[in-house]
Formats: structure tokens, sequence, C-alpha cells
């Protein structure tokens, strides 16, 4: 790693990127540390990120993501602002109009909510509202998602909110490797990024040199190769979806599993190529069902795909309800087994 | 720990806090400090005491700021402000005069259906003029939909202006060639903006503030309370400007707010507050420039109130009749901005009948270019609907555009 201060490099589009990465050793790494690995190097790359939100300075964030930043890079750089998501991302937004390039958090999924005005009628549309003379490389990184056993507000899965408003990249990772460098890439992007980090996920543990070769900003990438059905994930649901395929093996199924990585834009290409070949997809989320991110996955698929299906493209779900107590939360969430009946219902009669 | 020790004190206030009261407030010439026994407020006056725009005062003055009154004759209660240079006045008051003259050319176009909508900005010309006159080159400008005079005052071209009210796109200026901000419609969103940009400035070592304009109804919204108390905490350069025009659209100020004035919320973020008469633009000019200034030295963010009031309706489709009495308009229609200075101008000599005559001509030759370009069709390029959602589009996008295409050839459209 180097401590120079550069101007980073031009966005990149679709394909392969180089962004210079750390080079690493291979060692086992949390998706929290390579989350912070990642916010150190793009700070000691570009003196124009800026890092700041609630309790990220001194405290390292709640879940230590920021841990050792300020002390690094200095208050300058890395601050707590007051407790306000609209002051947050609004300053961000002046602050990217002035040069600079902010990555915010938003402590909690729900706790973005104040910030919505400014997500959807600023930051998402300045760029298209000045005819590309703003550009607002701004990175709001915002946990999301259960499975810790929060309780309410603390929870949510807010992506189709994102996802419904043009102008705004939405990207998720399912893997501590993939963290590190999908967020250095969110950083590089000139559009503004919503970085949803799957909470459940930030302990897990993956054996990796952390490098930002490798698929692009907006590309999904095939976890599991499979020749029978297409599990579509995301995000916190990725190790379940491979979870699920380990054990479909039991039953006979071979399982694909890709993880989509950018929510938007959405990855056609690999995503159509992969339910071609099955002829069967499940799209697997957390959220509710009910005009949630998986409708438009299936609706797109099928229009795509329509002629290669042997069933309809199903959704497995978290249920149409407000996001549960811990206690309940359980029953909510999608796990392998409620995948695997999933798989089940595929019609899968005809099938040699 | 004492309550003195609790309290912050701005650096620039140099008072000391005795640990049995507590500090409220302070003007240029009183601080109000509450007993911790009791809840009586007793006030002291200062020995010397300093003009209230370089005392930092986080109180307004009780009476509006004011160095012309609507006679035309100096004001009663200038409190720091200074007058402007002759130079200054005369080109505020060509500026307001040329500002007026766009703001009824842009009224006629709406009429005549050239313009989809029009708020005017009529009876506000001394903010909307005396404000941007103040800034500097490098400074930015953070306006609303009702503040086109402004913006044009800061010299974006007229047309590029009135693109977004002529529905050709949502902004028509590049905002770097002007430094001024597209002009916000979701009221107070804006305030925000201009804290970052004009943190970032500081966090750059760039001089560069940056003045954002907002009304009376905007500072019920968080996004103001936000904007403040961000601005305060980081001591960032900015100015915000309330144009009160007594009305967010129907609903009078008495319905937005109990505080004594809006210029008195600034102590609440430890922000430097002040009250001032906002039709007249020689105050107005001279508010907004120590704030400037105050920014550019490095000793933080202002709060400035200016009372004003709009003579037309919220927009052309509006019906003001609905909410207040002619007789309220009649009233204002008397502290005209432009008429107060034009005639503190021509009792100093500084105006005569030639120079108006001449500037007349001008508006009228401004008004006239106007409507030459804007009485041509709009010049709309549908793949500029795609063209900037994202700085590349993505497949996607080309995808439905390619489409839409395809569509507009079939059909026609």
């Amino acid at each position: 790693m180097t401590g120079a201060l550069s101007v980073v490099a031009e966005t990149r589009g679709a394909g392969e990127t180089r962004t210079g990465g750390a080079d690493r050793a291979v060692v086992p790494v949390t998706m929290a540390a390579a989350l912070n690995a990642a916010l150190a190097d793009s700070l000691a790359a570009d003196e124009r990120v800026l890092v700041f939100g609630e309790d990220v300075g001194t405290l390292g964030g709640v879940f230590r993501v920021t841990d050792g930043l300020a002390a690094r890079f200095g208050e300058h750089r890395v601050f707590d602002t007051p407790l306000a998501e609209s002051g947050i991302i609004g300053t961000a937004i002046g602050m990217a109009m002035n040069g600079l390039v902010p990555v915010v958090e938003m402590q909690f999924d729900a706790f973005a909510y104040p910030a919505f005005e400014q997500v959807t009628s600023h930051l998402a549309k300045l760029h298209n509202r000045t005819r590309g003379h703003v550009r607002l490389p701004i990175v709001v990184r915002v946990p999301f998602g259960g499975g810790i056993g929060g309780v309410e507000h603390h929870c949510d899965s807010s992506e189709a909110y994102y996802a419904h408003t043009p102008g705004l990249r939405v990207v998720t990772p399912g893997t501590p490797s993939d963290a590190y460098r999908l967020l250095r890439q969110s950083i590089d992007c000139p559009d503004p990024v919503v970085f949803l980090e799957p909470k459940r996920r930030y302990w897990s543990k993956e054996q990796a040199a952390l490098t930002t070769d490798g698929p692009a900003v907006d590309r999904a990438v095939v976890r599991r190769a499979g020749q029978d059905v297409t599990l579509i994930a995301y995000g916190g649901m990725v190790d379940t979806a491979l979870e699920a395929a380990e054990a479909a093996l039991q039953e006979g199924w071979d399982v694909e599993v890709v993880d989509l990585r950018s929510l938007s834009p959405f990855d056609d290409a690999t995503l159509a190529e992969s339910v071609r070949r099955t002829g069967r997809a499940i799209v697997v989320h957390e959220a509710p069902g009910f005009a949630g991110y998986g409708a438009e996955v299936a609706a797109r698929l099928t229009e795509q795909c329509f002629h290669y299906l042997e069933a309809p493209i199903l959704r497995i779900t978290g249920l149409d309800i407000p996001y549960p107590p811990p206690r309940l939360e359980r029953l909510h969430l999608p796990d392998a087994d409620r995948i695997l009946d999933g798989i089940a219902r595929l019609q899968w009669e005809d099938h040699a | 720990m004492t309550y003195g020790q609790l309290i912050h004190i701005p650096r620039s206030i140099g008072l000391i806090f005795e640990p049995d009261t507590r500090f409220i407030a302070t003007t240029a010439r009183t601080i109000w400090k509450r007993s911790l026994k009791g809840t009586v407020v007793t006030t002291q006056t200062l020995a010397d005491p300093a003009p209230t725009v370089l005392a930092d005062a986080l109180l307004p003055s009780a009476e509006p700021l004011q160095l012309i009154d609507p006679g035309g004759r100096a004001g009663r209660n200038p409190g720091g402000l200074t007058l402007p240079e002759p130079a200054m006045l005369l080109e505020l008051y060509r500026r307001m005069a040329l500002g007026r003259r766009f703001d009824r050319q842009a009224t006629t176009l709406t009429k005549q259906g050239r313009l989809a909508v029009y708020p005017s900005s009529r009876g506000q010309d001394a903010c909307q003029v005396g404000a941007v006159l103040a800034l500097r080159d490098q400074d930015w400008l953070f306006p609303t939909y009702r503040d086109t005079v402004a913006v044009v005052t800061r010299g974006v071209d007229p047309v590029e202006a009135l693109t977004l009210l002529r529905g050709d796109w949502h902004c028509g200026y590049d905002p770097y060639q002007y430094r001024v901000a597209p002009q916000c419609t979701p009221l107070a969103t804006n305030t925000l903006h201009a804290v970052g940009l004009a943190h970032a400035a500081q966090l750059k070592h760039q001089d560069e503030a940056a003045l954002v304009l907002l009304g009376d109804g905007a500072t019920s919204e968080g996004d103001t309370h936000e904007a403040l108390n961000f601005a305060a905490v980081w001591q960032a350069p900015v100015v915000f400007l309330v144009q009160n025009n007594g009305y967010a659209i129907s609903v009078p100020l008495a319905k937005q707010t109990a505080a004594p004035t809006l210029a008195a919320k600034g102590i609440g973020y430890g922000i430097p507050s002040l009250l001032i008469d906002g039709n007249d633009a020689a105050a107005v000019y001279s508010a907004v420039r120590a704030c400037v200034e105050r920014a550019a030295a490095g000793r933080g963010p202002s709060l400035i109130e200016a009372i004003t009031y709009r003579i037309e309706a919220h927009t052309n489709a509006d019906d003001a009749a609905r909410y207040r009495a002619d007789s309220e308009v009649q009233a204002w229609l008397a502290r005209d901005p432009i008429a107060r200075l034009g005639a503190f101008l021509t009792a100093a000599g500084l105006l005569g009948e030639q120079a108006a005559g001449q500037l007349a001509a001008e508006a009228e030759r401004m008004a006239e270019g106007i409507r030459d370009r804007l009485s041509q069709d709009a010049d709309v390029d549908p793949a500029e609907l795609f063209a900037h959602v994202y700085t590349r589009p993505t497949a996607a996008l080309g995808r439905q555009r390619a489409a839409l295409f395809a569509e507009m050839e079939e059909s026609g459209r």
C-alpha cells in the first residue's frame, strides 16, 4: 500500500477493471475488515476522498468499519457529523459540487429515510438536471438487512427504494473480497452509488487477497456453476443461496448461483445467459416480495428468456410484513429450506 | 463544572459568565441572562457597544436595519451597516430596474404561453439584486425558483435562466460558468448544498463563500434546521438570506412560526443574525457584503432575515385574492424598493432625467431581446432524455433510446 496522494483513475464502464488495488497476501479477512481496507486505500490514493457520518470518527463506526481511519488520516478527512441524515447527504452533495469525493455512512438502513429527499431529488438527479455539468461521485454506505437480531428500524432491506430511482447506482457485495473490490470501484465511479452492506455478513470470513482486479462495478458474477436452475441472490442472501445449492445436490439438482452485485444497473447479459442455459430461475431476497426488487428481476428475465423457460421464475423472499421483532425474524427471512422448497416447485415433471 | 463552562461562547464575544447565571443572548448593547435559581431574565448594558454587524451578535436588532427609508431619506436604524459608495448605489438602481423589466417580460411571456410558469419576485427586487451584487466572483449563489432575477443579475444569460420555466430542460446553464447552483424547487434543500460547498472550500483552503436564498416558508423545513446547525458546527463560510415576503404561497408567517423574528432563530444554532429592511437595496447589499467578508475572514456563517413582500401572486396559476387583501398589497407598493433608491439618488443629485431615460431604453432593449429569442419554438432533443442519467448511458438505457426512436419514427411523434 502506498501513502502517496494522487488523483484517481477515470471511471470504467463495463468489462474488467484495474484500479490499482493493494498487493496483499492471501489471508483470512472479514467483510468489515475488507471494507475498512477499501476505505483506507481510497483515502490514501485520492486526497479528494472524505469519510463522514455519525460515529465514524473516534468510535470507528458502530460496526467498526471505519476503525482507525480518523487517527490515520486526520479529522479533516474522516469526521463525525451532527446527527442528521439529510444534512449528511445534502452537505455531501455540496462538497462534491466543489470537487470532493464524499463517502458517507447512514448508520442503519431505516435511519437513512430522513435523507430520502436529498437522495432521490438531488443526489440522483443533479447530473441529469445540469446536462452533465455537475457530477456527484458520492458513495452512500448503508448497512442493510436483518439476521443480526436487531430491534425495529435496524434490519430493513431498503434496496427497492433506491433501485427504483434513475440516476443512482445500487450495489451490494456478497463476499469479503468483493466488498473490498466493489467499494473501491464505487468510490472511483463518477456516478452516485448507494452501497448496501449486508450486516449479517460483516463478520463472515474468506481467505482472500484484496484487489480491485476482477468484474466491473456493474457486472454480476456466477458464484457457483450449475445446469438445472439459476439462483439469483445478492448481499446477505448469496451465502444462503450457496448453502441451498449444496443441499440441493442431495435432491439431484445442479444449482447455479449468480451474485448480482449491481442491483442498478442490472446486468442483463450475464443473467439472461445463465437463465437461458438452465431454463429455470429463482430470485432470492430478504425484503418483502410485493413490489420488491425480485419482481423486476423476474419480469425482465421472463421478457428476455421466455422461450427458454421450463417454469415461471419464482421469488423466494421475506414476508409482506414490517420487519419482525428479533425472536420472530427467523420466520421472516428466507433460508436454505425455503429456497429448496422453491426449487421443488419449478415443474420438474418433464426433467429427464 | 459551571454552566458558564458548559455554554458554547462564540469566539468573537468576549464575555465572562458568572457561574450563577445562564447566558441567554447578546445584542449590541445588552446581555440577557437567566438566573439559575429562577426564571428571571436580567439585562445589562455593555460599556462599549460595538456596531451590530461587527459584533457578531447572535440576536438581531429589534427593528430591521435600514440605510434608506421608504421616502428615500437616510434610514432610521443603520446599525453597523455602511452606505455603499455612489457608484454601487447607481448600479443597484440600474440592476433593479433591469430586473423589474425582466420580471415583467417573463410574466407577459407566461400569459402568452411561452413560459410554462413564472414565479415573480416583483417587490423583492432589493434582495434579488442587492444580495447578488454583494458577492465576489469566486463566491457561489444557491437560488430558488423565485430567484430568477438574482440568477440573471449574477450574469446568467436570460434565456438560459428561463430554460427551466420554458420547459426545455430542468436547468439551462452551466453552474460552474456562473457559480450559480441550479434553481432549487424543493424548498430548503439548497441550504445543505450551500453549506457543503462552503465547507469544501474551507477544507481545500479556497477563499469562497456561499450565499443561499430561502423564504419564510422554507425556514419551517427540516433541511434549513440541519443546514444552520451543520454550518455553525463547521463554521462554514456561508450566508443564509431569508427573504421573508410574508407568505408561503397562501400561508402567512403567523402560521409558519411563533418565533419573534426568523432572524432570532440564529441564536439557537450559535449563528450571528441580522434583521434588515429587505426593500432597502443599500441595506441588503451592505448586510450581505459584511457577512460574506465575515465568512471569508474565517468567522463562520451568518443568518439574515430581510423583510420584504411578494407583490404578485405565487405564480400565474395562483389567485392571491383568496388569501390577502388588496389594501395590504397597496401598502407595500408604497414601499417599492426601486422608487425608494431612485428618490435617494435623485435627492443626492446622482440620478438625473437623462440617465433615467437611458436606463429605461436599456431595459426595453433587454426585454425585446428576450422576447425575440423566446418567441422562437424551443429546440428540444429526445436523445437528451437518456444522455445524462448517468455519466455514461447504461446498456439498458441505450436499448430504451433505440426503442423510443423507432416508436417516434413509426408514429411520427
